[in-house]
């Protein structure tokens, strides 16, 4: 009872091979352009692949390749779209949005519409039936939007970044909608957001340049990154090398006394990561206790909460806007990184 | 555009203004003239006479014909041209468009080598027993030929702006490709469906060369009223003028109505289709018509 997916699409360079459990929500992260959006198009059928294989629950969704061309039409796939926009058919009502899957799947319209009404109450939009989708603010239509979706009865839920448009106050009621109704259902979600990916999915992917570069259960990940993309959605620096006795030695020589997570095997390549509330920043070399220091040259200064987050290029440290004010922090400022040995984690990657 | 608030900047340059004005004149001067020219003591006698009335009821019903011609094989030419993707696409286009730049009569000829008693389809259809040349059926091909231009342009241009992101929802949610045409497209673009086929039957009504050529000038069979109004412009001026009224608040009753109709329904992602405007959207029309030819 799986999902699984292998997909080539040369033009966007996108390469992918993934599997979903039965009642497994599966969130897809990944900076814009990494072809996470492509992913869905082609589960959904609106894109075709140069090359792969898809089938759920042993049904084949496509299967293109050197003497296979198997291909089903989007209709036939149980694949439901949910887009970053609520695109509720402007001439139908809410009601009548909802009980547009069951009518195309050949149900009564008397039946197609108690369906509707169920999926429209589970979805806290009951209220919301008689009106036309130009009298819904954006978190109400992207409610009835979902209540669409699950109406069509799904076998796999597509998601593609469903809280994007919404504001402040909208999404966080939309999210927790989604985890009620995503509990125990087959759902992939795209995302940039780490929330999504913590409240909603059971695991997580990472997409980069059309590659997925980690793939594991959304706390590991989180956790323990091994891409610079899912450390900075963990809000962690980075570093990445090959494993010493004493810690990491990066690429350009740099050594980073730290903390092993695993038994250290050196010369196996492996990252370093901190948090950048555990970096000090100091204008000459400091010595003392086990410590690392690099020199860097802060690149940008931005506001962080009560604190500031001084980027040096990859790394970031948070200081407090007086100390920031007291070393004359600014861009191209040479300081120095400091951070406790005991701070830094290191494991393999 | 939807609502003129006083006082609200319009952005219209004066000189603009002065152009447009001209431009309207340019338009309605002739009609005064012709309206000046109206014999009217005699005027419902003359349009109520029986050659009028007959060519008048041959031009609606014989229009009214094309138009849904026009929409059967225009619909999907349109849906073709818009979301369709195969080699010679474009030049399809363009030799749907043709008929806008040809004079009817070059149409009429091509319809009659076509159709005619020795055209191209016309002997098959011959030994079938169908004759079309000369017939009504002439008249509705002659008007189909030249109208039909009209509503594909205008509702492939609908179609692209409407984009097919519904569509694509649609089709993830279970709905078969002809489910998909009847709830969602058909519905998104029917302002521009609407205003193509309000285009269609005026231009349907208004068709004389292609019917003279193709067709004929058989009272009761082919004589529709332009064919009509120009007989008679040899003989009586007056009834000429008097039926050139009649099909002038003909085609105004006709095209007025049906701009003011059915408003934009959320043509566009995003628009609010409980915003209805007075009027329809003409104005995207000419400016398609002439990119078009």
């Amino acid at each position: 009872m799986t999902f699984t997916l292998e997909a080539v699409v040369a033009a966007r360079g996108v390469d992918v091979s993934l599997s979903l459990g039965a009642a497994e929500t599966l969130a897809v992260l990944g900076p814009n352009g990494a072809g996470k959006s492509t992913l869905l198009s082609v589960t959904a059928g609106l894109l075709r692949p140069d090359m792969g294989r898809a089938e759920v629950d042993d049904r084949i969704l496509f299967e293109l390749g050197p003497g296979r061309n198997t291909w089903s039409a989007p209709h036939r796939r149980g694949t439901a779209l949910l887009a970053q926009e609520p695109l509720l058919f402007p001439h139908l009502t809410a009601l009548e949005n909802v009980a547009f899957g069951p009518r195309s799947a050949g149900v009564a319209k008397a039946q197609a519409r108690a369906t509707a009404r169920h999926w429209l109450a589970e979805a806290d939009a009951s209220e919301l039936a008689g009106r036309r989708p130009g009298e819904l603010s954006g978190g109400q239509a992207q409610r009835v939007a979902v209540a669409r979706a699950l109406a069509a009865d799904p076998e796999l839920l597509l998601l593609d970044e469903p809280m994007a448009a919404l504001d402040v106050h909208a999404a966080p009621l939309l999210r927790r909608l989604l985890k009620r109704v995503l509990a125990g259902r087959r759902a992939i979600i795209v995302t940039h957001d780490v929330l999504d990916a913590y409240m909603l999915a059971d695991r997580v992917i990472v997409m980069e340049d059309g590659r997925i570069t980690e793939e594991g259960p959304t706390r590991e990940v989180l956790q323990r990154p091994r891409s610079r993309f899912a450390a900075g959605l963990a809000g962690l620096n980075l570093v990445a090398g090959t494993v010493t006795p004493a810690g990491l030695r990066t690429a350009g020589g740099q050594e980073f006394a730290g903390r092993h997570e695993d038994p250290p095997v050196p010369g196996q390549s492996g990252v370093a990561a901190f948090p950048p509330s555990a970096v000090s920043v100091f204008l000459s070399e400091a010595h003392g206790s086990p410590r690392n220091a690099f020199p860097v040259t802060v690149t940008d200064l931005e506001p962080h909460g009560d604190q500031i987050r001084v980027r040096a290029g990859e790394l970031s440290a948070d200081v407090t806007p007086a100390a920031a004010a007291d070393l004359g922090l600014a861009p191209g400022v040479r300081v120095f990184f400091v951070v406790k040995a005991a701070a830094v984690s290191i494991y393999p990657a | 555009m939807n609502y003129r608030r006083a006082g609200a900047y319009s952005g219209i340059p004066r000189w603009a203004l002065a152009m447009a004005a001209a431009g309207a004149l340019f338009v309605l001067l002739p009609l005064a003239a012709m309206v000046a020219r109206v014999n009217w003591p005699d005027f419902i006698p003359l349009v109520t006479s029986e050659a009028s009335l007959t060519a008048l009821g041959l031009s609606l019903r014989t229009a009214a014909a094309s138009t849904v011609l026009c929409v059967l094989l225009g619909v999907p030419l349109a849906l073709v041209l818009a979301r369709g993707d195969f080699p010679g696409q474009r030049l399809l286009r363009s030799f749907v468009l043709l008929p806008l730049v040809l004079p009817p009569v070059v149409g009429g000829i091509a319809l009659l080598y076509t159709f005619g008693r020795q055209g191209l389809l016309g002997r098959s259809l011959e030994v079938a027993g169908i004759q079309i040349a000369f017939s009504t059926t002439a008249v509705v091909l002659a008007q189909t030929f030249v109208a039909l231009p009209f509503l594909v342009v205008s509702l492939e241009g609908a179609l692209r702006s409407a984009g097919s992101r519904y569509e694509a929802v649609a089709a993830t949610l279970g709905a078969r490709p002809s489910t998909v045409l009847r709830r969602v497209t058909v519905p998104l673009v029917l302002p521009g469906l609407a205003s193509g086929a309000v285009l269609s039957f005026a231009r349907s009504l208004g068709e004389f060369g292609a019917t003279l050529t193709f067709a004929g000038s058989l009272q009761g069979v082919t004589r529709t009223l332009p064919l009509e109004i120009y007989l008679q412009r040899e003989t009586d001026a007056d009834a000429a003028v008097a039926l050139s009224l009649l099909l002038v608040a003909v085609a105004v009753v006709v095209v007025g109505l049906s701009y003011r109709g059915p408003a934009p329904v959320g043509g566009r992602a995003g628009s609010r289709p409980g915003a209805s405007s007075g009027t329809g959207s003409p104005h995207a029309r000419p400016a398609d018509m002439r990119r078009a030819s």
